[in-house]
């Protein structure tokens, strides 16, 4: 036995500071499984408190995840982007010529078509009824049109803005044009949608955190004697205080599982009508399951949330609770 | 190891537990507290592991002056004493295992799957060792009161109080919940404990204390019907 305890001590600190870090381990291990063995056992109430969490997290991660889809969507279209250069009436063809080999060497520009004006006039005249008054004209009113479509690198709204300013200050062109007003609308409306989630999404969290907080305060009370025990025996505030952590951490995790899981199935239930009312626009878009970042900011928010809740709850309970 | 010095209490709504208390215990030594009810022992034994804070006056365990003894330390403090109680406080949703294991749990000085050689040791030595699976309401009185001493022992503590450990027992089983106490007194642990069955404590030829509206008043070794 003593020879034992030479031993013991001889040992380097470096030892016995590993031991103790792999106790604290084992412990906070212990706990966790106990906690999770506690939950199972009274699955009943907190299967409520579970629900009341994912769905409180559902509602905003399913509206971001739907704005999310629909910006990609108005993004996509924003790469059609095309801008028209109505070129000057008396145009020599000198000048277009020099005009277009200019563009081309543009580097924001990705291609190029011209429609000389007889182009336009024979299309116009198919797709229009008023082709046989413009017949009566002695001359064609129609401009040449060159199509710009801006390289790949530059089809952000700020790029092709910037492109389109360019162009107009060119003396050979008219009008350069963009017709784009609607997708920008539709990203303010897309702008003031995730606001309003975002904002949804504050006072949800706070729900959450006040639903955990609440049951946390509900576990203490009902197992006031057991804290009175382990304070007696010992137990400090921080031992006291890690199994209701953890149970806050598991409702949080839970919460936020459920809140993907329904996510998900709002998602399903929904891609169909989407796809078929895309198809009637010509997009093959379709809304798919959450995205991975989505699944891991609900996944770590959740547990997050769960420990910030138990942790304000037994700040101020736990303390109360003293031996007499 | 244990000294009060004019130690004084008394609560907010202003009735004096303790009056003037003076005494010393030395190291290894087993000592009886008697009195009637609310003659002040439990408020005496609530002061050494400073469940409750004296309002006048000095204690000091193994030297140690309580006074100087932060909120934050008093966990510290008390896992060096062990605590018995009259209804033994286990906690009913563990084992025999798991209540005695708490203390050694609760200090982190230990791994969890580590405890069992300890926790057993302890149990055998207050003769449950084969209930160790059981809950705490499967066991009478007695064997929970011996499994409350084993959560006591199982850290080894140098002072050990307990308060009325046989209230609730009959003559027989009291005694031999006393002569366990005995025993842990011979391998060196200070023991206090409060009882009002002067029968029982007048037999064990130990040390008594006598409270009476929380003055000290005999302090001496006491035989039945002395007192």
């Amino acid at each position: 036995m003593s020879h034992n305890r030479n031993q013991k001590s001889s040992r380097s600190n470096v030892a016995g500071l590993k031991q103790r870090l792999r106790n604290y381990f084992a412990i906070h291990f212990h706990v966790l499984t106990t906690t999770l063995a506690q939950l199972g056992r009274s699955l009943g109430g907190n299967l409520m408190t579970t629900m009341v969490i994912g769905i409180s997290l559902a509602l905003p991660a399913t509206l971001h995840v739907f704005l999310g889809k629909v910006d990609n969507l108005g993004a996509s279209w924003q790469e059609s982007a095309q801008v028209s250069l109505f070129l000057k009436a008396s145009l020599p063809a000198q000048a277009l010529s020099g005009l277009t080999t200019e563009l081309n060497s543009w580097h924001e520009i990705g291609s190029l078509e011209y429609i000389s004006p007889e182009q336009a006039l024979a299309e116009f005249k198919q797709t229009s009824d008023l082709g046989d008054a413009l017949a009566l004209l002695d001359q064609n009113p129609l401009p040449g049109v060159i199509l710009v479509s801006p390289a790949l690198a530059y089809q952000t709204p700020a790029a092709v803005e910037s492109l389109l300013q360019r162009l107009r200050q060119r003396s050979e062109v008219d009008l350069a044009q963009l017709d784009l007003e609607w997708l920008q609308r539709l990203h303010g409306l897309i702008n003031l949608a995730e606001r309003a989630a975002l904002l949804l999404g504050g006072v949800l969290i706070l729900a959450v955190l006040f639903v955990i907080g609440n049951t946390i305060r509900l576990a203490i009370q009902s197992r006031h004697d057991e804290i009175e025990v382990i304070k007696l025996i010992g137990g400090s505030d921080a031992f006291v205080r890690r199994p209701f952590l953890y149970n806050g951490m598991w409702f949080g995790l839970f919460g936020g599982l459920l809140a993907w899981l329904l996510v998900n199935v709002l998602l399903i239930n929904l891609d169909e009508p989407v796809r078929r009312l895309a198809e009637l626009y010509g997009s093959d878009f379709s809304l798919g399951l959450v995205d991975i970042k989505t699944t891991l900011l609900l996944l770590l928010l959740g547990p997050l949330l769960g420990l910030l809740g138990a942790w304000l709850a037994t700040g101020r309970h736990l303390r109360a609770i003293e031996p007499a | 190891m244990i000294q009060f010095s004019n130690v004084s209490k008394r609560y907010a709504n202003g009735y004096e537990a303790l009056k003037d208390v003076s005494f010393q215990i030395g190291k290894a030594e087993m000592v009886f507290l008697t009195g009637h009810s609310g003659a002040g022992k439990s408020t005496l034994l609530k002061m050494i592991p400073l469940i409750e804070r004296p309002s006048a006056g000095n204690i000091t365990i193994d030297d140690k002056p309580l006074a100087q003894v932060k909120r934050r330390k008093v966990p510290a403090l008390r896992r060096d004493i062990g605590i018995i109680f009259q209804d033994s406080k286990l906690l009913n949703d563990r084992t025999v295992y798991d209540n005695v294991a708490l203390p050694l749990l609760v200090s982190g000085e230990h791994h969890p799957r580590e405890v069992g050689r300890r926790v057993r040791a302890a149990l055998d030595k207050v003769g449950l060792l084969q209930r160790e699976n059981d809950f705490p309401v499967y066991l009478s009185g007695g064997e929970r009161q011996r499994v409350g001493i084993a959560r006591a022992v199982v850290n080894r503590p140098k002072v050990l109080i307990a308060d009325e450990p046989t209230g609730n027992l009959d003559p027989i089983l009291s005694r031999e919940i006393m002569s366990l106490f005995e025993q842990f007194n011979q391998v060196g642990v200070t023991v206090l404990i409060a009882s009002h069955d002067m029968e029982l404590i007048g037999v064990m030829n130990k040390r008594i204390m006598a409270l009476r509206n929380g003055r000290l008043l005999a302090d001496e070794r006491v035989r039945v019907g002395v007192a």
